[in-house]
């Protein structure tokens, strides 16, 4: 901390400039509503700004890199493992597919993945939260219970087990990857609504007669929202994460469909030979995730107060 | 603070007491001498799954058990079985009995090899109570089958011991294979003395009681990562064992194998100890060090005929036909397979040659095929016919099948989708024929003919698509009588004609032996069978 | 207390019998025995062979003498390695797992919490973006990528250490370093964000304005209360990192007990998947205990036993 030399100062280094009473009343600060704050100091976080441009780009790739590519996802050009160039620009792989128009194939699978996992979470794990947080007592502990009870199963080997008993494929898969994802969701929402209920506007909105049903859509959850959005930034990455893993051990989506996963796996042993296989695949599976993580911590810090300035 | 200075104490604590199990390398590599062993590096994917002779059904427990153990006869470095613990073989005139003197051989722990030895262990293995898996490669003795399955007695099994030298074998029909059977892992003896004092000797290989007569013993047992075997000094032939110590390592993932290899750590990659990793193969080609040759192989896709699509002899054709097999070969599998038209492999006598029962990646009589089978059925348009093609869940079987996809809808328009399913799901679903087209691979035990077409000779068992001809049933029936060798093969050949012209299975490829050995090795090569003894490698010094 | 740790054991009872329930049922319905061969069996042979491991009988026996052997703690032998007791596979793979975990535990602990309060430090400064960076690679690249990259530059281009096996402190350092990636980035955000939140909280500032030393402050006051939710962390992850990681041990060829889960899974064999899973969850069920006890004790803010989150 800098000192301040009280001795060097004298009377005349300060100056009258007198009051200004037309502006007493303003306030110095413009007033702009929460959502707006959050935008705003979510556009100032560069890292987020670029997670988020990141994540726009690879969708918009997904969507229009396949429809438009010179070739399908499974078409077989008879070029093998052919080095990144003007026709193939990330290259082929061993059936002679082109690997940019399967990584953005890919892209579609892995992200729909995810998605679709983040929004089952979502659904059970909110329901099941709020309901245990909204009536308390013996049903909060009952229900809170069976969430522990999941937690302790262990994850990646009720994923496989499910995966074995269904068969491998895309639905499988959700439903594998959400059968116990939700309960963080709903510990989570939980929490929030516990600390909300007792909040003033609540108790007034109860005592003018509202419905359980409306307190939740239109109170309780809109003031959740913050930490649900973030905790689901969190759940996608997740779920493409373990999607990867699980095509490592050959329970990912069937052949010849591509995911992320599946691709970097069939990969990853031609490091030495064709490392742009393993690379492209790789490397979106990671600008993913880096971009959900920041989105998420961004979101995270400007939902937070306590970081208002 | 002071608890939580005490967790992380406590946490420091744990790490360094549990650092006392890092392993430890115990092995030195010379000798009491002082003299420098002679080792050799190899790796199998997985701990063996059996030890027990009479329990082992696979190609990695096949390795191990071939160095510690020797049957009556043992295959030389080409396949053929030379006299093993048999030092002379007697064969009667109509070939079905059998008279084996024994050598003055002696088991690991000094006890002499004895006729009793072979009598118990065959009937060991095919006692009901023991459940092994493959007791029924007994079955050529008389009375073995019988015994197995519950419905006859112990002593109507025809393998005697006369005397302590002497073991006679009585077969049910003349067998031209047999001495090649006797050097399979079933037919190895086990210590009887040892074995009938602990029941469980032969199960547990770190038993004290697990004792061999091969040309090596199996000191130590270190699950999922290493097995020692060392140079047996009471093994009857020792003088012509080469190497003194064999350190098996337990490297699941190729690529990780590959790398061992490539960084000097593992003299020998390939079959039958693991699998050369594929991306690798175009490099040691390229460096001419990979060693290819033919082995007793077949991949193939079956059909189940009883598909109300596949019952369909000219759509099978078509399908068959419209493969490009050269091209699957030489982009994808890459290991030099030859393209198969038939069933049996290029290895087996009288089948030396390629069979021309179809022409290969033929477009124009594909589509023939097509269309006729699609009259036969009352279908409109090629995209009616649809198929699921199954396979079990390999990269390998993956890339393949994905071309075969390819080339079926590219060719003749059909609609095909891939199903994959873990091996011991897709065994059952070929099995309970609960498929339609599916891959499938079958590699002889013994390099004779009758391996392969036995398998469609009726329904059920191994015969995964459902096919049966009276015609064939013949044939193999005279086979199997018939003394005469040349005749006999007229007849497997015969029947193979019968089979392939029903198309029951599109044949792919046979295999081969794919490996790359370090240069301080030599006579390291797999026998068509993907055998390989260790006991005929030397190492150059 | 005792009633607390008593209740929670018998949640960790009640838990593991679900558990032990549906995993028993699961398998049943999969498809797929675990004597399915190649060459197919002579149907007396199956017969003998399902005996021999109480599959012949009605679910409900089988369902019962799993629970018994389950309580017993015997769980019998492997079907695919028949001369395996399931116990002994548990007993010498998991002290291998264990010493990596603790290891990879130990590095993601140290470097996690030191790179989090790097950031926290220097907040929005170029430290900040950088361990916040390093932090989110970590998270961001599959273990299976992170393992054959370590192994391909460090060990077989470079020679720095051994490819793979386990045979002395050496050959675990990969895949330790492999196996902390993601919980080391993780705990770095962690002790980040909470140190933040310490350093903008009134008793920091107050004893800023005493004029106490910033690295004394950072050691003694911030970093102290901003662990806290690490060790909370920790818990699950200890649980889940000495039980051993399948893809860690196929790719260094290590024998631990990660990948008897997933093989077991794949090769049917009941007893083995019965034997991992339970223990597993013991182990898990346990952490979470351990440290809910042990964060009564560290932060006083929090009284076990005592109040309900209301």
């Amino acid at each position: 901390m800098k000192e301040i030399e009280y001795e060097k100062l004298s009377p005349e280094d300060f100056e009258i400039v007198g009051v200004e009473t037309d502006k007493a009343e303003k306030l110095s600060k413009k007033s702009i509503s929460f959502w707006q704050e959050v935008l705003m100091r979510f556009l100032k976080n560069k890292l987020a700004l670029i997670g988020l441009i990141t994540l726009v780009l690879i969708i918009i790739g997904a969507i229009f890199v396949p429809m438009f590519s010179n070739f399908t996802y499974r078409q077989q050009t008879g070029d093998y493992n052919i080095a990144p160039n003007g026709t193939y620009f990330f290259g082929t792989d061993d059936l002679g597919r082109d690997i940019f128009t399967r990584v953005f194939v890919g892209a579609r699978i892995s992200i729909f993945i995810g998605f679709a996992a983040a929004i089952i979470d979502l659904i059970i794990g909110v329901t099941w939260g709020a309901i245990a947080g909204l009536k308390g007592g013996r049903v909060d502990e009952f229900m809170m219970r069976i969430a522990d009870i999941l937690t302790a199963v262990p994850y990646l080997l009720v994923v496989i087990i499910l995966l074995v008993v269904m068969q491998p494929g895309l639905l499988p898969m959700i439903i594998a990857l959400s059968i116990t994802g939700w309960v963080n969701m709903a510990r989570i929402t939980r929490s929030e609504i516990l600390k909300l209920k007792n909040q003033e506007y609540v108790l007034a909105a109860r005592t003018l007669g509202a419905s359980t049903g409306h307190l939740i859509m239109k109170h309780l959850i809109p003031n959740a929202l913050g930490a649900i959005l973030v905790t689901m930034t969190l759940t996608i990455p997740s779920a493409i994460f373990t999607e990867a893993f699980l095509s490592y051990l050959g329970l990912g989506v069937p052949a010849p469909l591509a995911s992320w996963g599946t691709m970097a796996n069939d990969g990853y042993p031609a490091l030495q030979n064709a490392p742009w296989r393993l690379f492209f695949p790789a490397a979106f599976i990671s600008l993913t995730i880096f971009a959900f993580n920041t989105v998420g911590d961004g979101l995270r810090d400007a939902l937070d107060p306590k970081l208002r300035k | 603070m002071r608890n939580f200075k005490a967790l992380v104490l406590l946490l420091g604590l744990t790490l360094v007491l549990a650092a006392c199990d890092f392993g430890g390398d115990s092995s030195s590599s010379t000798g009491e001498d002082g003299e420098t062993l002679k080792e050799l590096n190899v790796s199998i994917n997985e701990d063996p799954p059996a030890f027990h002779p009479a329990l082992a059904t696979d190609t990695t427990s096949g390795v191990i058990l071939a160095s510690v153990f020797e049957g009556l006869t043992r295959l030389d470095s080409d396949g053929n079985p030379v006299e093993g613990m048999a030092e002379n073989i007697d064969v009667s005139a109509d070939g079905k009995t059998y008279t084996y003197t024994l050598r003055d051989a002696k088991w690991s722990n000094g006890d002499p090899v004895t006729a009793e030895d072979f009598e118990y262990a065959w009937k060991w293995a095919l006692n009901p109570e023991n459940a092994a898996d493959y007791a029924y490669q007994l079955y050529y003795i008389q009375g073995a089958e019988e015994y197995n399955l519950g419905e006859g007695s112990e002593e109507d099994v025809k393998v005697t011991a006369v005397d302590d030298k002497t073991l006679e074998v009585e077969l049910t029909n003349p067998t031209p294979f047999f001495d090649e059977l006797t050097a399979f892992y079933t037919y190895y003896p086990v210590n009887s003395k040892v074995s009938e004092e602990n029941p469980d000797a032969y199960k547990n290989p770190n038993d004290d009681n697990y004792i061999g007569n091969g040309p090596f013993t199996l000191d130590e047992f270190a699950s999922s990562d290493h097995i020692t075997l060392n140079k047996n000094d009471e093994y009857w032939d020792k003088d012509n064992v080469d190497v003194d110590k064999v350190n098996v390592r337990m490297i699941e993932s190729e690529a990780t194998a590959l790398k061992e290899f490539d960084a000097g750590n593992l003299d020998y990659l390939g079959a039958p100890f693991n699998s050369v990793d594929l991306n690798a193969l175009d490099r040691f080609k390229e460096s001419d060090e990979l060693h290819v040759s033919d082995m007793a192989g077949t991949y193939m896709i079956t059909f189940n005929t009883e598909d109300d699509v596949l019952q369909n002899k000219h759509i099978r054709e078509a399908l068959t036909i419209a493969i490009d097999r050269q091209g699957l070969i030489d982009n994808v599998t890459k290991g030099e397979q030859a393209p198969a038209s038939g069933l049996v492999p290029l290895t087996m006598e009288g089948f030396e040659e390629q069979r021309d029962y179809f022409e290969s990646n033929d477009e124009e009589a594909a589509k023939e095929a097509l269309q006729k089978g699609l009259d036969e059925l009352g279908l409109n348009s090629a995209s009616d016919v649809k198929i699921k093609l199954s396979y079990n869940t390999s990269e390998a079987h993956a890339a393949i099948m994905q071309y075969v996809q390819q080339n079926w809808v590219d060719k003749l328009g059909v609609d095909v989708t891939l199903d994959n399913s873990e091996w011991q799901v897709y065994l059952e679903e070929l099995k309970s024929l609960n498929y339609q087209a599916g891959r499938y691979g079958w590699v002889g035990d013994f390099n004779d003919p009758y391996n392969f077409l036995e398998l469609y000779k009726r329904k059920g068992g191994n015969n995964t698509t459902a096919w049966e001809n009276e015609e064939y049933k013949d044939l193999l029936d005279k086979a199997t009588v018939e003394t005469d060798e040349a005749t006999r093969t007229e007849l497997l050949q015969d029947a193979e004609e019968v089979f392939m012209n029903d198309y029951p299975i599109a044949p792919l490829y046979f295999y081969t032996n794919i490996a790359v050995k370090s240069d301080r090795v030599e006579n390291m090569e797999p026998d068509p069978l993907s055998n390989l003894q260790l006991k005929y490698v030397k190492i150059k010094e | 207390m005792l009633a607390y740790i008593g209740k929670r054991l018998l949640y960790i009872f009640i838990a593991l019998w679900l558990i032990v329930t549906a995993t028993f049922f699961l398998m049943r319905i999969a498809p797929g025995n675990p004597f399915a061969s190649e060459r197919a069996l002579p149907p007396e042979i199956e017969a003998n062979l399902n005996a021999q491991y109480g599959l012949d009988n009605p679910w409900y026996i089988q369902y019962k003498d799993y629970l018994f052997d389950t309580a017993k703690g015997d769980f019998g032998t492997s079907m695919k390695y028949k001369y395996r007791e399931t116990n002994d596979i548990i007993k010498e793979s998991f002290p291998v797992s264990m010493t990596l975990g603790l290891e990879a535990m130990f590095i993601a602990v140290a470097f996690g919490v030191l790179i989090g309060v790097i950031g926290a430090l220097f907040h929005n400064r170029w430290p900040d973006y950088l361990t916040t960076i390093i932090a989110v690679l970590g998270i961001s690249i599959p273990s299976f990528v992170m393992a054959t990259l370590l192994q391909y530059y460090l060990a077989l281009k470079l020679n720095i250490f051994p490819i793979a096996g386990w045979k002395g402190f050496i050959y675990s350092i990969l895949p330790a370093i492999a196996l902390a990636a993601t919980p080391m980035a993780f705990i770095a955000k962690l002790t980040r964000s909470s140190m933040l939140e310490e350093t903008n909280s009134e008793y920091v500032k107050m004893a800023k304005a005493k004029g106490i030393k910033k690295v004394v402050i950072t050691y003694k006051h911030a970093l102290r209360n901003a662990l806290l939710p690490v060790v909370t962390y920790l818990a699950p992850l200890t649980a889940g990192v000495v039980t051993g990681s399948f893809v860690i041990e196929e790719i260094f060829s290590i024998p631990g007990l990660g990948k008897h889960f997933v093989n077991s899974i794949s090769n049917r064999d009941y007893t083995v998947i019965m034997g991992t899973t339970v223990f597993y969850s013991i182990i898990l069920l346990l952490a979470v205990l351990i440290v809910d006890i042990l964060y009564g004790f560290i932060d006083p803010r929090i009284k076990v036993g005592g109040g309900k989150s209301k």
